[in-house]
């Protein structure tokens, strides 16, 4: 017991500061007045994540360290998955900032402290070395999920969203939980070191296969993967705004941390077959390639006929988590790299998206792809930033899209045999979102309005759009700022314990 | 030295300038978007005129360190670097060239665009970027880059200027365009993967030096050769488009602005033949020769099946659209004949196609503002009313027909020369695509400047005043007035050029020679 008051708890300074504000901020909106406005409390919501990412690239340099019995593990691969989380989630705060549904926002309170929470249970999921905290941190980041989808409580569709995720969640918890125990019943340890250890002498093939699919179920849930997706559009056409905008970028995110955390580091050293060199996760490198490919069409093809915007960037995330599948189904020697860059780019250029179809939605009180009619002729700046986050999700070079895309590719065909098909779906998939993508431009651009014109930007607003816009564009035409960042992780050579 | 960039984005100057100019200042738009369509023009006959005097491309070559992919320990340093590198040789010189002077023309054809005319320069000058740089770029991953940003400027321009079916001709150009784009990225891909490098000068070495294949980062087969150049074959022929691609490309001539189509067929279909030489026969030389018979075989089904479908048009918009696949069918001849005279007669069509197509939908486009319709059935008579204008469009027709003396008999003759010397039979069935290009595009223009139309009812004749009609393209504007000085300038320059290619083709020649040559040590013959 001694060692752990002895640990080094620095290593969690962007935990902490989270979970200060996140304490902070329940203690404030509790003792606040119930008539004050709520509003600056996303905007220190937002500071202190700002402020835990700022801490967290401090840490990069240093080495990578355990404490906690090697339960909490600040590695490379901690470090970067946590700043691309911690990004996501200030941009997120502050949409919630300026959050307005109909119905007024007596909720914005918890809507700030609830994200923190689930924010923080993100960070750990991405440095858990342990199949206890993973666990618990996932069910940390879900069940605050799953009130900030429900938070507009007087919104049928609202609570209608909170419902289906809570049950759509609990079954792929379960499952989940399910594949652990057989994980944990053939190797007598629930750290996730020690269970590569065992399983290199374990042969158990079966066995660890129907773990490793109870495992991938379970994940694909989370990351809204073909053949679990069917949950993400209706949840993200019901809950509020900024709350989807966290689904869709921070849930996503690690989502693909928990893929590569207990995928890789559980099953890449496992043996499939007593005799048989290759291991497990390779062995199953088929299954996981099919279901990207899957993702992608699905996900592509069904956006084509979406009206509301919500419903079509959920259709979009699923194409999108089909790209990143794809990354991880190369199990190329960029992988980690590539699902990195990737989900750093997308966080930027989707909230960007979210963040004016959040002030369209506070305007119009619908989200309907009408309502982006002739925005270019009122608000040609607005306009221009979400044709740019459009092109950027096409993956049109001259934006981030584009380098995060090509990295994906080059990741599918640099091994040995090169993974064609998948490249080839994925280059069709990705000419088929023109369609759709490009359908907003012309709405944007090309048609009449119908509507009043919209409001000016709120601050919190514009300044995720400005940050988002600078964001994509900069690593479209520089993509060397991200790149030399990604270099100081030195390919996440320390993260197979 | 920042010549080539200071080439490429010189059209940037515009687009910021025209930022701050209102919106209802058509005038200063006009102006302001046209002039800044001359430093490019500038800069490039400096260059194209410099090199005539000897001086070596290469020392305009730059680069700079763009990204680094990664740097895993077991890759050489200068692996999964991508740098920003331009560079050009004979042959790009003579695509820019043409570029710079198509983007100030059609700058100047622009006057007869009256809608949100800031928006549509603005996309304009991008669009002109995009064209310098595709032909400027040294490293794969830049030529994409602009490519596909006159993706994105060609979309905005056509859907949203175009004529009537504007946006389904948008999409489709989008859509085969876009899969062209893939297909080609996945290319790119893998030959990034598989070397490490984009650049074109490395690519080639190591794809050809067997010393450096040793620095493969994974190995490339000869099968995988094969696949890859297949692909950037197939990428190309859906731009250029050879026939099961060429849907996309008689609606964006049809719908698009006609000073978009003068850039779009003069300049954006070259892109293809560009690549397609660059690319196929500077890269893989070795398959490229299992893939001539082929091409050959494509370029006389477009050179046949072009003529004759343009043979039976009545709208002379649809007309030069299906002369444009017949005549890009000579450019696949060229390529397919794989010797010297073919690959220069392909540049030699290219160039000459761009001249002649940017003046007829220079003329289409004075045509359709002064009478309101394209359609043949309906016109007649114009050469009472309209001397010059007729004078132009008959100068226009003869060059397309390929009459000795103007641009076109150049590249028809060089190609089917080429293709002559390896596969007669087959060059002889291709050459009937050439007396079918006379009659359709003789009778197409002497219907209009001299016949009677057809269709008396609606019929819009250059000795009478126009009738108010149901006129699809909507109502006749400003009369039947002959071209006007500002129009005129740019057919006559156009002509002239025609006619100097035609007469002195060593022009072109000149530039090209050297490059032809190296290619053509690279397919050891």
């Amino acid at each position: 017991m001694n060692d752990v008051w002895q640990s080094d708890w620095s290593m969690m300074a962007p935990e902490w500061i989270v979970l200060a504000a996140a304490i902070a901020l329940l203690v404030i909106d509790l003792a606040l007045p119930s008539d004050r406005s709520r509003r600056p409390l996303a905007w220190g919501a937002a500071a202190a994540a700002a402020l835990a990412m700022i801490a967290t690239a401090a840490m990069i340099p240093a080495g990578s360290a355990s404490i906690l019995h090697d339960t909490f593990r600040l590695d490379a691969f901690a470090k970067a998955f946590k700043f691309i989380l911690l990004a996501g989630g200030a941009l997120a705060l502050l949409l919630v900032a300026e959050w307005a549904p109909k119905e007024g926002s007596p909720h914005r309170g918890e809507f700030v402290y609830m994200m923190l929470f689930a924010l923080l249970g993100a960070m750990m999921m991405a440095s858990s070395g342990d199949l206890l905290t993973l666990f618990v941190s996932l069910e940390l980041l879900s069940v605050s999920s799953y009130i900030l989808a429900g938070l507009r409580k007087t919104a049928p569709a609202s609570n209608e969203a909170a419902l289906k995720y809570v049950i759509n969640g609990g079954i792929a918890t379960a499952i989940m939980l399910f594949g652990m125990s057989y994980v944990f019943g053939l190797t007598g340890t629930t750290n996730l070191g020690g269970i590569a250890r065992r399983l290199q002498e374990t042969n158990e093939p079966y066995m660890l296969a129907l773990a490793f699919l109870l495992l991938l179920i379970g994940v694909s849930f989370k990351l809204a993967t073909v053949p679990f997706h069917m949950w993400a559009p209706d949840v993200y056409e019901g809950a509020p705004v900024p709350a989807t905008a966290f689904f869709a970028v921070v849930s996503k995110t690690a989502g693909f941390a928990l893929l590569l955390r207990l995928l890789v580091t559980i099953f890449a050293a496992a043996s499939s077959e007593g005799r048989d060199p290759s291991s497990l996760l390779l062995s199953m490198q088929p299954i996981i390639t099919v279901l990207a490919g899957l993702t992608m069409i699905i996900g592509s093809v069904v956006a084509l006929r979406q009206r509301s915007l919500k419903r079509l960037l959920a259709y979009s995330g699923i194409a999108h988590a089909g790209y990143l599948l794809a990354g991880f189904a190369a199990m190329s020697w960029a992988m980690i790299d590539s699902l990195w860059m990737y989900l750093l780019v997308y966080t930027l250029m989707n909230i960007g998206a979210f963040a004016i179809i959040a002030h369209i939605v506070n305007e119009t009180g619908s989200d309907d792809l009408d309502g982006l009619a002739g925005l270019y002729r009122h608000r040609p700046f607005l306009a221009a930033a979400f044709g740019l986050f459009l092109l950027s999700l096409a993956g049109i070079p001259g934006t981030a899209g584009f380098i995060a895309k090509l990295h994906i590719f080059i990741g599918l065909v640099v091994t040995e045999p090169g993974h064609y098909v998948l490249a080839a779906v994925m280059a069709i998939t990705t000419v088929i979102s023109y369609v759709y993508y490009f359908n907003l431009i012309v709405q944007l651009f090309f048609r009449p309005t119908f509507t009043a014109p919209l409001g000016r930007l709120p601050a919190g607003l514009s300044t995720a759009v400005v940050l988002c816009a600078l964001g994509t564009l900069a690593i479209g035409w520089a993509p060397g700022l991200a790149y030399d960042m990604l270099a100081q992780f030195g390919h996440f050579g320390d993260f197979l314990p | 030295m920042m010549f080539l960039s200071l080439l490429v984005f010189s059209p940037l100057l515009g687009i910021v300038l025209l930022m701050f100019v209102r919106k209802t200042d058509e005038r200063m738009i006009q102006w302001l978007g046209t002039a800044t369509t001359v430093p490019p023009l500038i800069l490039a006959l400096f260059a194209f005129i410099q090199s005539g005097r000897g001086f070596r491309l290469e020392r305009l070559d730059e680069a700079r360190d763009w990204v680094r992919l990664t740097d895993l320990p077991f890759l050489t340093d200068a692996a999964y670097v991508i740098r920003y590198e331009l560079g050009i040789d004979g042959l790009s010189l003579v695509f820019i060239v043409l570029t710079a002077v198509l983007a100030t023309l059609a700058a100047l054809a622009s006057m007869l665009v009256k809608t949100e005319k800031k928006g549509y320069f603005l996309w304009l000058l991008a669009l002109e970027i995009g064209m310098l740089g595709v032909f400027s770029a040294a490293n794969f991953v830049w030529f994409f880059l602009f490519l596909e940003v006159t993706l994105v400027a060609m979309f905005l321009l056509v859907g949203k200027w175009g004529g009537f079916e504007r946006e389904r001709a948008a999409y489709s150009y989008l859509l085969y365009n876009g899969l062209g784009s893939a297909l080609l990225l996945v290319v790119i891909a893998v030959l990034l993967a598989r070397t490490g490098t984009a650049n074109f000068a490395l690519l080639h070495e190591m794809l050809h030096n067997p010393a450096a294949e040793g620095q493969l980062i994974a190995p490339l087969t000869e099968e995988g050769s094969r696949w890859l150049l297949g692909g950037l074959l197939l990428a190309f022929a859906v731009k250029l488009p050879a026939v099961p691609f060429h849907r996309w490309l008689i609606r964006v001539h049809v719908e698009a602005p006609p000073p978009v189509v003068m850039l779009h067929a003069g300049v954006l279909l070259k892109i293809a033949a560009y690549g397609m030489i660059r690319f196929g026969v500077g890269l893989f030389p070795d398959e490229f020769r299992s893939f001539a018979g082929v091409l050959a075989l494509f370029g006389v089904i477009n050179v046949l099946y072009g003529a004759l479908l343009a043979l039976r048009q009545r709208e002379l918009k649809r007309v030069l659209a299906y002369s444009s696949v017949s005549h890009m069918g000579v450019v696949l001849i060229g390529l397919g004949a794989l010797n010297e005279a073919g690959i220069q007669g392909a540049v030699f069509q290219s160039v000459a196609h761009g001249l002649i197509s940017a003046l007829s939908f220079l003329l289409v486009g004075v045509l359709a503002h002064r009478m309101g319709t394209t359609d043949i059935n309906r016109l007649g008579g114009l050469t009472k009313a309209m001397p010059l204008f007729s004078g132009y469009l008959l100068t226009a027709a003869l060059a397309l027909l390929g009459l000795p003396g103007l641009a076109g008999f150049v590249g028809e003759f060089t190609s089917f020369l080429g293709l002559f010397q390896t596969k007669p039979a087959l060059a002889a069935v291709g050459a009937l695509g050439l007396i079918f290009a006379a009659v359709y595009s003789l009778k197409a223009v002497l219907d209009i400047t001299f016949g009677r139309p057809r269709d008396r009812r609606e019929a819009v004749m250059g000795w009478r005043e126009p009738q108010a009609s149901a006129a699809s393209l909507g109502e006749p504007q400003g009369g039947v007035v002959d071209l006007q000085g500002k129009e005129a300038v740019p057919a006559f320059i156009l002509v002239a050029l025609i006619v100097a290619v035609g007469v002195y083709p060593q022009l072109l020649a000149a530039p090209l020679t050297a490059v032809v040559k190296t290619m053509m040590n690279g397919l050891g013959g």
